[in-house]
């Protein structure tokens, strides 16, 4: 018996299948599902934020007034 | 700039160019190993999240179908090993129909039986070089494997096929 045919009889070859929709819309949901990373910049800054805020107190309020 | 680079950029327009591009050949690609079109059409998304992702470390030097065969190709191995059970051949994926007498109680039906219980590494190689007739170095470079195993995990495939028919009392 010849198995690669027998094979390709039992369980044929798919050819040139498509999937049944367009699947963007499901990649959208995909990315929002994501979550979001911080970049390691964002946390430098936000720490250098912080520490400015305990060298000159002051500054907090003119950070708030900015926001 | 070209529409790789865009895309390493993190482009989201060159991503979805390329979605729209490729999301049939990623399909394709994995509907033949998982044999499943609902899984695939998951896995497919799945494939596409995971290179959006590690768009920052793309080479757009490199081929995108490639790369892209290889994450899927992962994914579509990770499914078969989580949910064997699951990865029954879907209706629309098996042989004949049911009517059939061969297909039901013949040696076909035994093949088909005999290969929804390959190891799931056997069972791709099998299905994308014995039954999709895709050619040994895709395979290869799609498994991240060399020709020459990509015969060996044939031949074990062939040889457990064989084996399993024999134990079925099925003459091979």
């Amino acid at each position: 018996m010849n198995l690669p045919n027998e094979l390709r009889k039992a369980v044929p070859p798919l050819g040139d299948t498509e999937p049944r929709q367009d699947l963007w819309p499901r990649m959208l949901l995909r990315l929002d599902r994501a979550p979001r990373r911080v970049q390691w910049l964002d946390w430098a800054l936000a720490v250098l934020l912080l520490a400015s805020f305990f060298v000159f107190p002051q500054a907090v309020l003119g950070f708030f007034y900015q926001m | 700039m070209e529409l790789l680079e865009r895309f390493a950029a993190d482009d989201m327009d060159a991503f979805e160019t390329l979605f729209r591009q490729f999301q049939r050949d990623v399909y394709r690609w994995i509907v033949r190993i998982v044999r499943d079109p609902a899984a695939a059409e998951d896995l497919t998304v799945e494939t596409f999240w995971r290179i959006y992702r590690a768009r920052a470390r793309f080479d757009p030097r490199r081929e995108f179908a490639p790369w892209a065969r290889r994450i899927a190709t992962n994914l579509a191995l990770d499914h078969l090993r989580t949910a064997p059970s699951e990865t029954e051949l879907n209706e629309d994926c098996a042989g004949e129909s049911p009517s059939d007498p061969a297909a039901r109680h013949g040696v076909r039906d035994g093949l088909r039986r005999a290969f929804r219980r390959l190891p799931p590494k056997l069972r791709a190689a099998a299905t994308l070089a014995l039954i999709e007739e895709e050619s040994q170095a895709v395979i290869a470079e799609a498994l991240g494997i060399s020709i020459t195993a990509v015969k060996g995990r044939l031949f074990r495939a062939v040889r457990l096929l064989r084996r399993s028919l024999k134990q079925m009392g099925v003459e091979s």
